[in-house]
């Protein structure tokens, strides 16, 4: 079996506010996994009790099947939501000073600091003080200070927000290369197609509960499929009458349809030749967005719709 | 972990220019005020005062005279003429021309009031020694027997146990020792709310506990202003003997200093704490004032109570009772420890008081501050931070 990161049953209340009730899901040693929600869904609680930064009110985090203690969580590469760096120290006295606290020698942590500022293309600032550095060198920095003491987990809040396209690419470059080395990688995103495109699973996260986990595909085929028919001769109206069909929308001679399981979809293509020619005949998956979109904006129970 | 951290609070505060600059303006203060005294203290304590050969006989007399009435004199044989010139360009106070009464005197422009008493007597001397020796008696001793005379002083109240000396180091000691607390305590509630503030509080809690990371900045910290403390009040000794302006024996000096460090360790360990634990609820710089004001004004009480009653009455009752209570120890204990008034019982009262209340403030400050120090935006409310646990 491999090796994963369980967050088993994890609770947290402000007060109040529930922030996590519950919350169950697993991060595979390679695999990048991708938490999707809305703002104040429990993303980064979630995050922090993983580092160990809150204490959970219920519920286990345990790695390769034993609960993370210190030693552990000292291993696992982390960037906060919240951005932060001493302002008034060097990026590369910074950058070791943070690779020791994690447990990494004197020696060791200059060597990797080196490599790190060299890879995220900030060596020539390594002797500025952080806080002389633009926006976007600040945040390479900051990934560098998740990177540098070669964690065994990586646990990212956000790592592409305020990012530029070629920063996102470097970005989307080093994390597939850390799973590729056996790191489990969880990190958080509202920018869903990036998730599609990057991670292996993804879990939405509503109201403090997973609600949905899985690879993009899974999570997909889960979703309502639809048929598209084109075909630019048929009249408005043309699949009115097909057992188990409903019209969901239709434009340009392309009708969206849904049918109910069971219904026969050979009999809407003969339909649809029956206007004209057909030009497509396709299922579709609705894509992560509409998906999200789906599961965040259902009313839950004892909210509001 | 905790001294990697301390380490990293050592590099910071002695690159810090604020710090630096501190630490060589207190230390010049000091050297500048021991200069100072020592060229007021120095200048016109000698009279000059040429004798003419026809008052030479008076030179016994004069410095005897002068001895005895504790005004300092050089007496120096010259002519007349050389004599006058002298006192012309200011080389002597006075010349004395004749040696029988009245006795002559030339001054530039007036006589110094010491110099005026020792010459008067000497001139009723010597009128004296004339009426004795014409009674057919002996002037010598006439003169032997009046030595003998004396007055016997009986005090109903036992004279202050301190001298100037003291009072001068019991005064530096309390500027001193309120300077370093304050500033020491206010690096510490500034490096907890700039961790908060610029939010790298996050990323160093994933690898350490809160309390860990809040002694290593009070260890760092310490160790530094410790070493301030030091080499300010080393420097202020040194030049206070190198310029005679502190006149102690060795080991008087290094208790005095022994205890100022003791005492600015416990004062620092507890008030940093203090500091560090209402420091973390909040975020901004600009709140940082605010909620230090309450454990300032404790500091500040005490140093004003030593300042303000400790120099004219270093006896005092009420001091001696505040300075037992832990808050106000590190302010006032060690300028009563300079003055030289503290029964043994005392000191190992308020040590152990303090001894007793830093670990206590540790777990108090620690508590606080592992609960607020997370918490950015608004201020905490310390009853907030105490309770979520």
């Amino acid at each position: 079996m491999t090796r994963q990161l369980e967050i088993d049953g994890v609770s947290k209340r402000y007060g109040e506010i529930v922030a996590l009730e519950g919350i169950t899901f697993e991060v595979r040693a390679g695999e990048i996994f991708g938490l999707v929600g809305s703002n104040g869904a429990g993303k980064t609680t979630a995050m922090r009790i993983v580092l160990g930064v809150l204490a959970a009110d219920a519920g286990a985090v345990r790695w390769d099947g034993r609960a993370l203690g210190p030693d552990t969580r000292r291993k696992i590469g982390y960037m906060p939501e919240e951005r932060g760096l001493y302002p008034r120290m060097k990026v590369a006295e910074q950058l070791v000073y943070l690779s020791r606290l994690h447990g990494m020698s004197a020696a060791a942590a200059r060597a990797s600091v080196d490599v790190w500022l060299e890879r995220l293309a900030v060596a020539g600032r390594r002797d500025d003080d952080v806080i002389k550095l633009s926006l976007g060198n600040q945040q390479r920095v900051q990934l560098a200070a998740a990177l540098v003491h070669d964690p065994e987990i990586l646990v990212l809040d956000e790592p592409f927000s305020g990012l530029d396209p070629v920063a996102v690419d470097v970005m989307s470059g080093v994390l597939r290369n850390k799973a590729g080395s056996g790191v489990p990688v969880m990190f958080s995103s509202h920018q869903l197609d990036l998730v599609e495109r990057l991670c292996d699973r993804v879990g939405i996260v509503r109201q403090g509960r997973m609600v949905a986990a899985g690879t993009v595909d899974e999570l997909r085929a889960g979703g309502p499929e639809e048929l598209i028919v084109t075909a630019p001769d048929a009249p408005p109206g043309w699949a009115a009458g097909l057992p188990g069909v409903t019209v969901v929308g239709q434009s340009n001679g392309s009708t969206r349809l849904s049918l109910v399981d069971g219904a026969d979809d050979q009999a809407v293509l003969r339909a649809a030749l029956a206007t004209g020619p057909v030009h497509e005949f396709a299922r579709s998956r609705p894509s992560l967005t509409d998906l999200f979109r789906h599961i965040v904006s259902a009313p839950a129970e004892g909210e509001p719709a | 972990m905790i001294w990697l951290i301390a380490g990293r609070e050592i590099g910071t505060r002695l690159r810090s220019k604020a710090f630096r600059v501190a630490t060589v303006v207190s230390v010049l203060i000091l050297v500048g005020l021991a200069l100072i005294a020592k060229l007021v203290g120095s200048g016109p304590s000698y009279q000059e005062v040429g004798i003419t050969p026809a008052a030479a006989a008076l030179t016994g007399s004069v410095t005897s005279t002068a001895t005895a009435i504790k005004v300092d004199l050089h007496t120096h044989a010259v002519d007349e003429a050389t004599g006058r010139a002298q006192v012309e360009d200011g080389k002597l106070d006075a010349l004395l021309v004749t040696g029988t009464s009245p006795i002559q005197v030339v001054v530039k422009t007036d006589l110094d009031d010491g110099l005026q008493s020792v010459l008067q007597l000497v001139a009723q001397r010597t009128v004296l020694d004339q009426q004795v020796t014409e009674l057919g008696g002996d002037p010598a001793k006439v003169a032997a027997s009046i030595a003998t005379a004396a007055v016997t002083v009986t005090p109903l109240t036992p004279p202050k146990n301190s001298n100037s000396q003291q009072l001068i180091l019991g005064i530096l000691t309390s500027v001193l020792i309120y300077m370093s607390l304050l500033l020491n305590g206010q690096a510490v509630a500034q490096g907890v709310v700039e961790e908060k503030t610029s939010r790298v509080v996050e990323i160093i809690l994933a690898t350490v506990r809160p309390w860990q990371l809040m002694v290593g900045k009070v260890l760092g910290l310490g160790a530094v202003g410790l070493i301030q403390v030091a080499v300010i009040a080393l420097s202020g000794v040194a030049a206070g003997v190198a310029t005679d302006a502190i006149d102690l024996h060795i080991t008087a000096a290094f208790s005095t200093i022994a205890w100022l460090i003791v005492w600015f360790l416990l004062g620092y360990a507890a008030y940093s704490l203090a500091f560090a634990g209402v420091a973390s609820l909040v975020s901004r710089q600009e709140e940082v004032a605010a909620v230090v004001t309450p454990v300032m004004m404790l500091l500040i009480v005490g140093y004003v109570i030593g300042i303000s009653i400790l120099p004219s009455n270093p006896d005092s009752g009420f001091v001696a009772l505040l300075s037992l209570i832990p808050v106000f120890a590190p302010t006032l204990m060690p300028v009563r420890l300079a003055l030289g008034v503290v029964p043994a019982w005392q000191a190992a009262v308020s040590l152990a008081g303090m001894i007793v209340v830093i670990p206590l403030l540790l777990w108090f400050a620690s508590r606080i501050y592992s609960n607020a120090v997370l918490r950015s935006g608004a201020r905490v409310r310390l009853r907030d931070a105490w309770r979520a646990a």
